[in-house]
């Protein structure tokens, strides 16, 4: 008869060789052939790695795109053996990927790679985030001009920013299927906004200061120190540009209440 | 008696297919001949956004199978509280007509692994098995049902065989099963065992759902045939033989097209669908002539 | 000391911001709804077995071991960076 309790053992061996090919074949495994089933347990092998690479390609197709298919396998396969999933969410796996890239040597020749990776990460988030009303423009008119400046806001749970110091969303951009990458002249930082007022997915390079409006803002910061900091952060700030664009693309759900409270758009 | 207990599932006796969203205009556009969809729960528990506009939309025109990847019922530790109740917001969600889920494990220690990996069969595996599945059920108040897994290799210390193990999960728990045909040529032709014994010992009365996939085809390293359970390709000659047989036998059961990798075009995976009501059709046919 | 934006600025930027949203509004609801259920992405739980199998994971295994000699070699190298094509390593840290 077999030991009963020889079973525990058997998920350690079996799960400590899935993503360690130098790893022997764990004891206890059998073929009808008699032969050991090195090839049979590297269906599972691949399965786990194919399954992995698969979700992060899915996720991030335009990093993808730049550094190629070969290349991306094998950053994936990597990433995969340092920081495999901790939850069956796959939709969230590979939040940490930028990360790993930023210390990646083989991807030290495309150092903007990180920021697609986040840009493409926060698209991820904003898809999945929760269905709700976009602040009512009306709303915030209806406020008397004292009331606005102590006024906070509640960012739209789709709301993402992403600043860069490389240009992010125009090589981003360029790089979706489908497009052509083009010479980029002008080598900037650029910061992005995404958000969801519908079903659809929108990506925004801002203008200058509006990603330090946009950052006071979501953390919390009335309307008027928001305004302020982002026009000390530069110059060009405008505003009623600023003012638009979040309005238009529906980056806020409502007004802070009093304790932190929402009041959703009607 | 057969016909009672059969009738415990909820989907209809028709073909499905699971759904993929880029499939969606061409479903959405008009109706189709398909009697229930199904979709991975895990693809659904995001807030919102596209993926629960969509298959809102489906539900509100079809019956529905949720079919969770990651519940890990095979593993040693306890289920992971935190994604069953993700589970069971999706269940309430959608409300559908079948929940399963599979003889297999995913997750040891703190490590997702993104496959359905095999267990040995032992009295203590048993008990655990039928421990989660009674959690399950308890914390989802309704029936699940347990698929049947492919696998590529035996474990030396299993005591019991996989269909007397899937017996006494369903005798001990009252859960249902969802009988992968595809699942049963692969592992059979794996372990070089008789596809038709295997269904001959299977408690073909409580199967609430079938499936039906592709499979890809590679050699061990002693030559010996190797099958794996890919779900990239049309369902194979020799599954749909044992098909037509186990439908002959269990009368029409609820069948879904599994389709998740290569996914091909709506009408080409609607026509594998068609294929299989067909086998259903005559099997209706067939019970009342009788 | 937070540098602060008056309240009639505020309320001026505003009212022009919302004048300007009046305007354009009509439109933009029209395409919102035109693309709908349009952009749908795979699910990632769906990612199942691979076929080629225990070729392609053996290949995949090789591949991670000569990770650290191959070059990134897609659409990085055709984009014109100021420093070269697709390489910024050469160059100045940009601001």
């Amino acid at each position: 008869m077999m030991e009963p309790h020889a079973d525990p053992e058997i998920y350690d061996a079996f799960a400590g060789a899935l993503l360690s090919p130098e790893a022997d074949l764990p004891a206890g495994l059998s073929s009808w052939t008699g032969k050991e089933p090195q090839r049979r347990f590297g269906v599972y092998r691949n399965n786990v790695a194919h399954s992995l690479v698969s979700a992060l390609e899915s996720r991030f197709p335009v990093a993808r795109r730049i550094v190629g298919e070969a290349f991306f396998a094998g950053l994936a396969q990597a990433f995969i053996r340092v920081s495999p999933p901790r939850s069956p969410l796959l939709m969230v796996y590979g939040d940490t990927l930028a990360d790993f890239v930023a210390d990646f040597p083989p991807a030290a020749g495309v150092p903007y790679l990180a920021d697609v990776l986040r840009l493409e990460a926060a698209r991820g988030h904003a898809y999945h985030a929760a269905d709700l009303p976009v602040l009512d423009p009306a709303v915030l008119a209806a406020l008397p001009p004292d009331a606005l400046a102590g006024v906070r806001l509640v960012p739209h749970p789709a709301l993402r920013l992403v600043a860069s110091t490389h240009p992010v969303h125009t090589v981003w951009a360029m790089n979706r299927e489908g497009e052509t990458p083009q010479p980029i002249a002008d080598w900037q930082g650029e910061a992005v906004a995404i958000a969801r007022p519908g079903l659809v997915v929108e990506t925004h390079c801002l203008a200058p200061g509006v990603g330090v409006f946009l950052g006071a803002l979501a953390s919390g910061e009335p309307l008027a120190l928001a305004a302020g900091a982002a026009a000390a952060s530069d110059a060009r700030f405008d505003l009623q540009a600023a003012f638009g664009l979040m309005l238009a693309g529906g980056f806020f759900a409502g007004l802070a209440g009093e304790g932190g409270s929402t009041t959703p758009a009607p | 008696m057969r016909h009672q207990t059969l009738n415990i599932a909820a989907l209809p006796a028709r073909a499905g297919v699971s759904f993929k969203p880029e499939h969606f205009e061409a479903i959405a556009a008009a109706p189709q001949p398909v009697g229930f969809f199904e979709v991975h729960a895990e693809n659904y528990m995001g807030a919102g956004g596209v993926p629960h506009a969509q298959l809102a939309r489906l539900r509100a025109d079809y019956a529905l199978s949720i079919h969770g990847v990651g519940l890990s019922i095979g593993g040693r530790q306890p289920l992971d509280r935190d994604h069953l109740e993700r589970v069971r917001v999706v269940c309430a969600r959608y409300e559908p007509e079948s929940f399963s889920e599979h003889l297999a494990w995913s997750s040891h220690e703190t490590t997702f692994y993104n496959d359905l990996l095999p267990l040995p069969y032992t009295d203590e595996t048993l008990t655990r098995v039928v421990e989660h599945i009674d959690l399950v059920q308890s914390v989802l108040k309704r029936r699940m049902l347990l698929e049947n897994p492919a696998t590529y290799l035996d474990f030396a210390e299993s005591t019991h065989a996989e269909t007397d193990f899937l017996s006494e999960i369903v005798a001990r728990t009252g859960c249902g099963l969802l009988l992968d045909v595809n699942n049963v040529h692969v592992a059979c032709t794996n372990r070089n065992a008789d596809p038709a014994a295997y269904l001959a010992a299977f408690p073909l009365a409580h199967v609430g759902e079938i499936h039906l996939g592709g499979h890809a085809v590679d050699v061990d390293e002693a030559g010996a045939p190797l099958l794996i359970d890919a779900h990239d390709r049309a369902v194979a000659d020799p599954v749909w033989a044992l098909y037509a047989a186990v439908i002959e036998r269990a009368g029409a059961v609820p069948t879904l097209i599994e389709w998740d990798n290569d996914v091909p075009s709506w009408p080409v995976l609607a026509a594998e669908a068609e294929a299989a009501e067909a086998v259903l059709a005559a099997a209706r046919r067939g019970r009342q002539a009788a | 000391m937070k540098t602060q934006i008056a309240s009639l600025a505020l309320a001026g930027s505003l009212a022009a911001a919302l004048a300007g949203l009046a305007t354009s509004a009509a439109h933009a609801e029209d395409a919102s709804k035109e693309k709908c259920y349009g952009v749908a992405l795979k699910g990632q739980n769906d990612c199942a077995a691979g076929a080629g199998t225990t070729c392609a994971g053996t290949s995949k295994v090789d591949y991670q071991q000569n990770a650290w000699k191959l070059v990134p070699a897609g659409t990085c190298v055709t984009m014109k960076t100021p420093n070269g094509m697709g390489s910024l390593t050469q160059g100045p840290a940009p601001v």
